[in-house]
């Protein structure tokens, strides 16, 4: 397979523009127009992406891969040509390096599933990092418990950054598997995996990077990475949920044995052998999500109409004018300030609950999530028992972000 | 607290109505506010890993306690206002009734004071989980 070049961007980035191209954003809640600040938890959709799904249950739906009737054949390309186009997304060698998957938890629930089928032995090491999502730390501790490898962790900063020395430290002839989060859910760090991976590469050691928070907010090149593996959620990145990418360079996933058997995954079965279809088909086992497959193409498309330096800068001054405002209230504590950051804002207020101001929050008609935000561990190192988090995507406006800082003063003034 | 002969219907009741004379929700909420501030504290003793309802975004701990006339006494507390004010209101409407009535009582007032949005279990304040173990507690004592 040949690669893709990345598109160029068709359309000047207009954020009332784009605002007018997602329906639910002109909701209203608790009588106030809707403030969706919970990006990071999962993006909203496009019209074009709608549309799309709605054509595709409309006028081509059939199962993939095994009719020759027409329409079988028209949703078997439809779905193949979503892989080109994420591997252009990704910057993937070879549209057979993406491996549909559910979403980010999938994916690193693949590599982890299959990596204990022989792959890691007794004693050795996973490393992950103290600001992990659960999804990129529980399977690395269920495939630690089935071979008997240990899972160490590389430290947390203070202001929310890795220690990188303690990394490469940590790093030893016993790692046999890194996985780190691109950029964190929770503080919005985005953290310097590139090196990381030259580091581990630099000894042997294979790299998956959970790339759930960072596909929609820069641009990501798993090959300039040079990452092995590389995992995405369509939902967090304004496609459907359910569905998502493993990217796995054809070396591994070829070495890899499959996660789970079913349909589609074989070449042929019998009961005394059966041979595995190709990669990526090894790793889609049964009838994909094919409307969700065909709705992230779309989503991507979408994306790809811009050019994401515009995306960036646009969220770069959201992020910006919300800490300096939410810093001028006062009394607020920010979690999470590395020098590198992305859409995220995550703070508490002093002496109350991220609860009851998000609560609060919600009846002004503000979307921010409140809690530990799956990472748990990390809540647990701050001694907080979570934050109120605004996350931001290229749909949001300055005015939204006066509209969450004016919540959040109320909020405040009502609950002290 | 209400006198131990109202029943929980009456006290669910009375809660409604008070409720109700609030026409928006910074009323309601600064009630139910007030309410959790009105909930005795909870003894040390308490408040450990035994008693507390973990939800995913406040925590709540919640002890129960035989009384001589043969009912249930509650003690709640957590970390959320509005967390702790809806256990003051169960308190309020369980607290000194006997186990059999806690175990099969019918807690919909909770819907009918304008703080749904609290009680679904999505919204893992620990509720849900709280209303579940009070029954459990009551269940167990009735079956003494
Ligand atoms: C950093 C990170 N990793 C993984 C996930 C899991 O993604 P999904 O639930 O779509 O599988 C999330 C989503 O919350 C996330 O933010």
């Amino acid at each position: 397979m040949q690669p893709v070049a990345p598109r160029l961007a068709t359309r000047t980035f207009d954020v009332e523009q784009v605002r007018s191209e997602f329906p639910v954003l002109s909701r209203r809640i608790h009588d106030l127009p809707l403030v969706y600040l919970d990006n990071a938890a999962t993006t909203q959709k496009p019209l074009t992406v709608l549309e799309r799904i709605d054509a595709y249950y409309r006028s081509e739906n059939a199962n993939v891969h095994r009719g020759v009737h027409t329409l079988s054949q028209e949703a078997t390309e439809a779905y193949e040509s979503v892989r080109p186009t994420m591997q252009a997304f990704l910057g993937a060698g070879s549209a057979q390096e993406i491996v549909f998957t559910k979403g980010t938890t999938d994916a690193i629930n693949v590599v982890a599933g299959s990596m204990s089928r022989g792959y890691f032995r007794k004693g050795d090491e996973i490393l992950l990092t103290g600001m992990e999502h659960h999804s990129n730390i529980v399977p690395w501790q269920l495939a630690a418990e089935a071979t008997g490898a240990v899972v160490k962790v590389v430290p947390v900063d203070d202001r929310g950054q890795l220690d990188v020395e303690a990394y490469q430290a940590l790093l030893g002839p016993k790692t046999r598997m890194v996985a780190i989060v691109h950029v964190s859910n929770t503080l919005g760090t985005i953290n310097p995996i590139r090196q990381m991976i030259a580091d581990a590469h630099s000894m042997g050691i294979p790299v998956l990077v959970d790339g759930a928070q960072a596909v929609a907010h820069g641009p990501v090149n798993v090959q300039d990475l040079d990452c092995d593996f590389y995992c995405m959620s369509a939902h967090k990145v304004f496609g459907p949920t359910g569905t998502g990418v493993l990217y796995g360079k054809a070396e591994w996933l070829n070495q890899l044995p499959p996660y789970q058997g079913g349909g589609d995954m074989i070449s042929a079965v019998s009961f005394e052998r059966t041979t595995y279809n190709e990669i990526p088909h090894k790793f889609e086992a049964g009838t994909p999500n094919i409307a969700g497959v065909i709705g992230m193409g779309a989503a991507i498309d979408y994306l790809s109409e811009f050019d994401i330096a515009d995306v960036q800068r646009h969220e770069h001054q959201l992020v910006a004018h919300a800490t300096g405002e939410l810093e001028a209230l006062g009394g607020i504590r920010l979690i999470g300030t590395a020098d590198q950051k992305t859409a995220v804002v995550s703070f508490l207020l002093d002496g109350l609950h991220p609860y009851d101001v998000a609560s609060v929050i919600d009846r002004f008609g503000v979307a921010v999530r409140s809690g530990h935000h799956c990472t748990q561990p990390l809540m647990d190192q701050y001694r907080i028992p979570g934050t109120l988090r605004a996350s931001f995507a290229l749909y949001n406006t300055l005015d939204e972000v006066d509209r969450l800082v004016d919540a959040v003063r109320r909020a405040r003034k009502f609950l002290s | 607290m209400a006198a131990a002969t109202s029943t929980i219907e009456e006290r669910a009741a009375e809660v409604v109505e008070e409720f109700e004379l609030f026409d928006d929700w910074m009323g309601r909420y600064e009630h139910l506010i007030e309410q959790g501030k009105g909930l005795p504290a909870l003894p040390d003793d308490y408040r450990t890993e035994a008693y507390q309802v973990r939800g995913c975004q406040s925590q709540v701990w919640v002890a129960a306690e035989p009384t001589d006339s043969g009912t249930i006494r509650f003690l709640a507390d957590s970390d959320a206002l509005i967390t702790r004010g809806l256990a003051a209101l169960l308190v309020r409407v369980l607290d000194d009734q006997p186990p059999e009535a806690v175990a099969s009582s019918n807690l919909a007032f909770l819907d009918q004071i304008g703080m749904n949005e609290h009680l679904s279990p999505t919204r893992k304040n620990g509720l849900d989980a709280m209303v579940r173990r009070m029954k459990l507690y009551a269940e167990s004592l009735a079956a003494v």
